[in-house]
């Protein structure tokens, strides 16, 4: 049954899933970088995601981009204002954003599309064929054909790369990361650097769910998100908190949960549960091999 | 962490409180103004669903504040030995599957061994579900954030699983069980009201916490570890990562005990979504409870008649049930925020 069209129909769906965690994923590793873990980029990919199909809705795709982006930046912003602007606990801060993203989302979500999102018809991204690259046998249909998201996760992966190992900045911000009170005896603005860190990573999670969207479900409803966001702090842990590797990553999780499409497809004995739980599970199996060993940012997560 | 150290209750709390919650209100009524929904009737709901009748607070408020209670005063145990246990909602669907299966076994039983042994099932099965991060925190140094947020799901895709397979009722169409033997079930405290005895537990597992924490020596090492883990090593020569794990794993056991008290209490079966977020709201509930159990069991009511009040809001003015998750969210900051300056 798994022959040749079946696998590339798998890998190319384990790209599409991946593209939303990837994106989020990288934007929480330079947030990381910076000293500080964001739970609420769940609720800045929820927030994203409705402000894609309120942006969709309304004005086509091009505004439901932005319009995703700005909503991730509002929660970022939020978040960064009491976690690094006041100092409180961040994992709390984070839990916080997640509950008002979730609650807001909800309640706007139900009023402007009823409770199925059945009343939502969006403008999707169609996907786009690379000339060249997309016939590659394989590699073609599993990288290049891909909607304009999946290739704009593609260049953040340099970009990310470039600012945080090869620009000034990038060199302050992994200072606040791994020693904040030598870095700002230096003369870095600590919690400046911190802001604009969780700001990127606030418009990546914002981007991430607009691809979730416009991508790959085509509505939005009530807690759509469903832990990706969480799940892209684990793959930030396991890409070794480094873009490349973390691309990777998301690229694996990608391919555990297209797995359960595949099943559910083929009509597997298994229960489909298993699947379900698949992503999560290898997150934990993954954390304990390697990341145990490993160690992130030596000031993740403490106030400065 | 800032949130181990300790703090002092008192009167000037009880103002805080009012004030976060009051906010929370406000900015919920804006947002459904916004939304275009109308505020008064909402809010009427709101109002009535918790406070409207004796029979409302009895059998809605604190109904539903009990397992918020119990997984506030869970989260609060966590804490004090400086670890955080997102997972409370995947270690009370543990704890609701365990109970599940232990209260269909138990016809013929005598009805207080068969509420034990239940019982007994949602706290172990909640032990276990949190073993695996106590265990990889303990020898790998893998923090239990993420590790028991993630299992929260796993959680939630396992009652799925027991729902349309292993527990899933005898005529196999619908996605929950049978019905736990009557023996298993916790008496309710009057006639005609919904309110059980698992109301007093939580009451009493408040006051053994308070206990517990304050008057022991195991409670004294669970605050120096939490308020400051390298002079608890150092200076008090304490097994730290052990009296971290051993808390943590209480905690879970406590997160699953809430599960076994919801099925023995008010669902006598186990469901898809038997928890509408109890786990995450709990945190919320501890936090507003400044660590204090007593305090906690305050805030977890204040916070059931929130939730009680948000059903009839959805039943009585169409308004999603989802929505009171910002006034939560206002909660947690605002506490947050005042907490930080006057420490």
């Amino acid at each position: 049954m798994i022959d040749g069209t079946i696998a590339v129909a798998f890998a190319a769906a384990a790209v599409r899933v991946g593209t939303p965690l990837g994106i989020a994923a990288i934007g929480e590793t330079v947030v990381e970088r910076s000293g500080v873990i964001n739970l609420g980029i769940e609720g800045a990919m929820l927030a994203g995601a409705f402000g894609a199909a309120a942006g969709a809705a309304e004005g086509g795709v091009v505004v439901g981009v932005a319009a995703g982006v700005v909503a991730g930046l509002i929660v970022a912003a939020l978040f960064a204002a009491i976690a690094v602007g006041a100092r409180v606990d961040q994992i709390i801060a984070g839990t916080a954003m997640t509950l008002g993203a979730t609650g807001l989302t909800g309640l706007f979500a139900q009023r402007v599309w009823g409770t199925t999102g059945a009343g939502l018809s969006l403008p999707t991204l169609q996907t786009v064929r690379l000339p060249l690259l997309g016939s590659i046998p394989f590699v073609g249909p599993m990288l290049f054909r891909q909607s304009v998201l999946t290739y704009a996760g593609y260049l953040i992966i340099p970009i990310a790369t470039w600012l945080l190992f090869h620009t000034r900045f990038g060199l302050e911000l992994r200072a606040c990361g791994e020693a904040p009170t030598a870095a700002a005896s230096a003369g870095v603005r600590v919690a400046r650097t911190r802001t604009i860190a969780t700001l990127l990573g606030g418009a990546c999670a914002g981007l991430a769910g607009v691809s979730l969207v416009l991508a790959q479900v085509g509505t939005f409803t009530e807690r759509m998100t469903g832990g990706r966001g969480f799940i892209a702090i684990a793959i930030v842990a396991l890409g070794g908190w480094h873009p490349r590797g973390v691309a990777a990553a998301a690229l694996l999780f990608g391919g555990a949960t297209a797995l359960q499409y595949m099943f559910q497809a083929v009509g597997s004995r298994v229960p489909y549960q298993l699947f379900v739980a698949l992503p999560y599970l290898l997150a934990l199996a993954v954390l304990a091999v390697a990341v145990g060993r490993r160690r992130g940012p030596a000031a993740l997560g403490q106030p400065h | 962490m800032s949130i181990a150290a300790p703090m002092r209750a008192g009167a000037r709390d009880l103002a805080h409180v009012a004030g976060a919650f009051g906010l929370g209100v406000v900015l919920l009524s804006a947002f459904l103004a916004i939304a275009g929904f109308h505020v008064a009737p909402a809010l009427s709901a709101l109002w009535n669903g918790a406070f409207g009748s004796w029979d409302n607070f009895t059998s809605a408020a604190l109904v539903r504040a009990t397992p918020l209670v119990i997984l506030g005063l869970a989260f609060t145990l966590g804490s004090k030995a400086g670890t955080l246990n997102i997972g409370m909602e995947g270690q009370f669907a543990a704890g609701a599957i365990g109970t599940t299966w232990a209260g269909l076994h138990l016809g013929g039983v005598p009805p207080v061994l068969a509420v034990a042994v239940a019982l007994a099932g949602g706290l172990i099965a909640g032990a276990a579900w949190v073993a695996l991060p106590v265990i990889l925190r303990m020898k790998l140094g893998v923090s239990e954030v993420i590790t028991t947020l993630l299992l929260n799901f796993v959680g939630v895709a396992a009652v799925s699983y027991a729902v349309t397979g292993p527990l899933q009722e005898p005529s196999r169409i619908y996605p929950q069980s049978a019905l736990i033997a009557p023996a298993a079930r916790l008496p309710h405290l009057a006639a005609g009201s919904r309110l059980h005895l698992g109301f007093i537990f939580a009451i009493i597992i408040a006051g053994l916490l308070s206990l517990l924490l304050k008057q022991t020596a195991w409670g004294f090492r669970i605050r120096s570890v939490g308020a400051g883990p390298r002079a608890a090593l150092i200076i008090g020569r304490m097994p730290v990562a052990t009296i971290a794990a051993t808390a943590l794993l209480w905690s879970g056991a406590l997160a699953g005990f809430g599960g076994a008290v919801e099925v023995t209490g008010v669902s006598y079966a186990l469901y898809q979504n038997l928890s509408p977020g109890y786990g995450f709201t709990a945190i919320a509930v501890a936090l507003l409870g400044r660590l204090q159990p007593t305090f906690v069991l305050v805030a977890g009511v204040l916070f059931g008649a929130l939730e009680a009040g948000a059903a009839a809001m959805q039943r009585d003015a169409g308004i999603p049930a989802v929505a009171v998750q910002v006034v939560e969210a206002v909660v947690i900051i605002t506490v947050l925020l005042t907490a930080r300056r006057r420490a």
